[in-house]
């Protein structure tokens, strides 16, 4: 498998990452390095082998739907690009 | 008192033959000194740690201090601990002033009393081997300076090694803290799988990500691991398990024990030197009364290749949350939200992240899942089955932890693939989600190397024990860095 340039550009756009035709090229080099020696995973054969997603197969624990956190909103918004009247704020998103 | 041991220093505090606020000016005196050349700390705050000193030995005053209160520690930059720059080696954090602690943080200075010296130099985000992704630049290795310390956890293992801290903490995804033990001849601990909280350790990837403690011996991990380990509810993979006093079975001997030997460990791929330490530490290991026997992990060799999948996968899931919107870096000029987004992660990122990120990013998308992703998931399954039938003949498994010794700064800086191999030994253990260790074992050319072992799910205190009957019978942990002083 080989990504092409337009792949690489799709990709980092999923990613949300912008990048340059020039910074697109070494990506392009990178990646494909890399997926290089990822396709020796091609070879094997894993049919009915049930994938392993966490080291002890436990289920997500669950909790009583009570409160248990404190109000810490003015510490978290204290640290914040931007915000205004409590809100954090982002370029209009809505005309 | 620089290279004292953890009890030591315990019962020194307790035997007031020093104070904690001495203590702790020594270490930022030392840090002072050599952190210029060894850049293992990113954020010392002297003021907060003598602080915190002066409330340690109020509680050694009071008679409630427990075995660690008043020692200094230093705090891989991963954890978020309140009131501290917390940045995760990587320009998108190198704002954050955490409003909150992490689990691990809170245990071990609340709770227990270990007094934190600052936060150590890590590879950006925990992805790398040699802490040369760090955006505040490479950690060198107190060694040889023009030589890395390893990685991710390289800071704290430069710390430790050049005795700017009397132990640290680090966290493993792939060998994060049994490399840069390795590299740099300390005793490192990556535990089982939720045994140590993830609450407010910066997520790479979720379901490999454990912390450990870095020490100069096992019986100083042992101790650490007490004060780190236990189930928290705020982590949802934490482990609801009985305490241990992971320190309970140091001195019990090895007569009988089964050590396995993977024959894959011992192949190609490792250099003649550090393969030559390795074999003897097996040597010292029988003369201790442990018998070898060869195992095989017949999958071992795809343990890179599926990392590379579910590491960066998770990556660009956990990484997502780092949008300039809440906290962080948000870049100067943009347009529309999109724009935001793209160019605060663009300028906020590092090379190496970004690589990872959308490596993440197309293995789970639309039309690649199941190729890859699941793909991956299976050979993981794989894996983890090869150790639980090689653990029917054995007790633990014994090996090198690095290929190499500590190579030079920019080495394998250019070639993603390179480096990733440098951590060939010990992914798999973090795939099946094992414990392992790295206790120093002899040099190479002047080099450190690490002996690697790998025990069964919760065998931390056999590990420990493992660790420190052979540091009794041997002095190659006690070696110390020359022209450090």
């Amino acid at each position: 498998m080989s990504l092409t340039l337009d792949q690489v550009q799709r990709i980092a756009h999923l990613a949300r990452i912008e990048v340059s035709e020039a910074e697109a090229l070494t990506t392009q080099s990178h990646l494909n390095g890399i997926f290089q020696l990822i396709e020796q995973m091609q070879a094997v054969d894993t049919t009915g082998v049930e994938p392993m997603a966490h080291a002890q197969d436990l289920s997500q624990r669950l909790r009583e739907d009570v409160v248990s956190e404190p109000d810490q909103r003015s510490a978290f918004q204290a640290i914040a690009p931007e915000i205004e009247a409590g809100l954090y704020l982002v370029p209009k998103v809505i005309e | 008192m620089i290279n004292a041991s953890l009890k030591q220093l315990s019962q020194a505090l307790a035997a007031k033959q020093i104070s904690s606020l001495e203590l702790t000016q020594l270490f930022l005196d030392r840090i002072n000194r050599l952190n210029p050349t060894l850049n293992a700390f990113v954020t010392v705050d002297a003021e907060k740690s003598l602080n915190s000193a002066r409330a340690a030995d109020a509680r050694i005053a009071a008679g409630n201090a427990g075995l660690l209160t008043g020692i200094p520690i230093a705090q891989k930059d991963i954890f978020c601990a309140e009131g501290w720059l917390t940045t995760c080696g990587s320009k998108m954090l190198s704002n954050f002033v955490s409003p909150y602690d992490a689990t691990v943080i809170r245990k071990m200075e609340t709770d227990a009393g270990l007094v934190s010296l600052g936060k150590t130099n890590m590879d950006e985000f925990a992805m790398g081997s040699s802490n040369e992704t760090s955006f505040f630049g490479p950690v060198r290795n107190p060694w040889d300076i023009e030589r890395v310390p390893g990685g991710s956890s390289g800071g704290s293992a430069a710390a430790v090694a050049a005795r700017l801290a009397p132990a640290a903490t680090g966290t493993d995804t792939g060998g994060s803290i049994r490399q840069p033990a390795a590299l740099c001849n300390l005793t490192g601990l990556k535990p089982t799988y939720g045994v140590v909280s993830r609450y407010g350790m910066i997520a790479f990837a979720s379901s490999l990500d454990q912390a450990g403690p870095m020490a100069a011996s096992a019986e100083d991990c042992a101790l650490l691991l007490n004060s780190m380990a236990g189930f928290d509810e705020r982590d949802s993979t934490s482990l609801e398990r009985p305490l241990e006093d992971y320190a309970r079975d140091l001195e019990k001997p090895l007569n009988g024990l089964r050590v396995g030997l993977p024959k894959e460990f011992f192949g190609d791929g490792c250099d003649a030197e550090v393969m030559a330490a390795v074999r003897a530490a097996i040597g010292e290991y029988e003369k201790l009364g442990a018998t070898m026997v060869e195992v095989s992990l017949p999958n071992s060799h795809l343990s890179v290749p599926a990392y590379y999948v579910i590491a960066p996968a998770e990556a660009s899931s956990n990484l997502s949350r780092f949008d300039g919107v809440r906290y962080g870096f948000r870049a100067e000029n943009y347009g529309n939200l999109d724009d935001m987004y793209m160019k605060s992660r663009a300028q906020g990122f590092g090379a190496e992240v970004k690589r990872r990120i959308m490596i993440g990013a197309y293995v789970l998308s639309h039309g690649y899942y199941d190729a890859y992703y699941l793909q991956a998931q299976r050979i993981r399954r794989l894996i983890a089955n090869d150790f639980v039938e090689a653990f029917k003949t054995c007790d633990m498994i014994i090996g090198p932890t690095s290929p190499s010794t500590a190579f030079k700064l920019g080495e394998k800086a250019a070639d993603p693939v390179q480096m990733y191999l440098s951590d060939i030994y010990t992914i798999a253990v973090n795939l099946a989600g094992l414990p392992g260790m790295s206790v120093p074992c002899g040099f190479a050319g002047g080099l450190p190397v690490g002996l690697q072992l790998i025990g069964n799910y919760f065998a931390e205190a056999q590990l420990l024990n493992v660790a420190h009957k052979y540091q009794q019978a041997t002095d190659w942990h006690q070696q110390r860095p020359a022209g450090l002083d």
